[in-house]
């Protein structure tokens, strides 16, 4: 018996990658853009979708969602309320959705006929920091009640946030929520992030996140066309 | 608690790279772990003999090591190494303008295996 050495230098998630720049490219090709909602149990994931999808489907954007949940399809539910098509991923104990999870729940859509697609991720501000779903956006949500400093104690997940959203703004007051101190956690460890406050139940910051939404939107398709070009 | 889900991903790699050379068992695995990974060693350690139970890489040494958080700042340029809790503003001119350059790899570098007996000995033979 000899001991030899093997490099691999290989990441732990390579297969989850993979498969979620497999979607990616896939989503990019059929112009959908697709947002990864993270945030603690209970912040309000399912009610700024609820107003979201809402509000998108007023303006005729053709919109869709995948839930994640250990367990219940309550929030699809919710969501389908809404007349946007919804699925939902009961995960059976898994503390986060992985990329393969998603894949299976698209069959049977065509992606051609999305213009959003969101992924309600199971609540967690651990675990789901390193799964890539293949999103084109990933948003954090923090709200009002938890506290200001969450960003510093979760540093991975809000890091890895394109946008943080504030929710709850409409119990600030009650919460004696500091403004201040929170987007000064925020800006701490996610300076690249940008910031959205909002109230799903009173609409407050839900027009200024629906425009960032749709130009966001634009841009990457544009980018896309132009890089086919 | 995803380190278990983790160890299950490492322990695959790791004997599929140990079966494609050939080797008997595996005795150590150098992993490189970002101080931003969101992973808990502890948890991974207690979770990696569990995943590696009945598999090549049964007993083998799982050796972490840490990646700091390194960013640049964008402004003056001055590269750095964060150390929790983690502000992303330079610390040289104050700018929340920093651009991230490492710290979140969760990688297997390389594996170290003890081999079959080689040609002669090995007995795969047995195959019409």
């Amino acid at each position: 018996m000899k001991p030899r050495i093997l490099e691999l230098r290989k990441a732990v998630l390579d297969k989850n990658d993979r498969i979620a720049q497999d979607l990616r490219a896939r989503f990019e090709a059929a112009g959908v853009f697709v947002v990864n909602l993270v945030s603690s149990p209970g912040a309000g994931k399912t009610a700024l979708l609820e107003e979201t999808i809402r509000r998108l489907r007023a303006h005729n954007w053709r919109v869709a969602a995948i839930v994640g949940d250990l367990a219940t399809e309550n929030d699809a539910r919710r969501l389908a309320r809404s007349g946007a098509p919804v699925r939902q991923i009961e995960t059976g104990g898994l503390c986060h959705l992985e990329a393969e999870l998603v894949a299976r729940q698209l069959e049977g859509w065509t992606l051609e006929e999305l213009d959003f697609l969101f992924i309600e991720n199971v609540g967690n501000l651990v675990c789901p920091s390193d799964y890539d779903l293949g999103e084109t956006l990933r948003a954090v949500l923090l709200s009002t009640p938890e506290g200001e400093d969450k960003p510093s104690k979760y540093p991975p997940m809000f890091h890895s946030a394109d946008a943080v959203v504030l929710t709850k703004m409409d119990l600030a007051e009650a919460t004696r929520f500091d403004r201040a101190s929170a987007v000064a956690h925020i800006q701490a460890i996610a300076p690249h992030a940008v910031l959205f406050e909002t109230s799903a139940r009173t609409g407050e910051g839900i027009d200024r996140w629906i425009e960032f939404l749709v130009a966001r939107r634009w841009e990457a398709v544009t980018a896309t066309s132009a890089a086919l070009a | 608690m995803h380190e278990l889900s983790i160890a299950c991903n490492l322990v695959e790699i790791v004997e599929e790279a140990a079966r494609a050379a050939g080797a008997a068992r595996v005795t150590r695995v150098q992993l490189r772990l970002g101080d931003l990974a969101g992973v808990v060693e502890e948890a991974l350690r207690f979770s990696f003999p569990v995943a590696a139970r009945g598999t090549l890489a049964e007993g083998a040494e799982l050796a972490i090591e840490h990646v700091p958080v390194r960013v640049v700042c964008r402004q003056c340029l001055v590269a750095q190494t964060l150390t929790p809790p983690f502000v992303f503003r330079c610390s040289t001119c104050g700018a929340l303008d920093v651009q991230f350059l490492q710290g979140r790899e969760l990688q297997v570098e390389s594996i170290e295996i003890e081999e079959n007996h080689a040609g002669e000995d090995n007995d795969e033979t047995a195959y019409p």
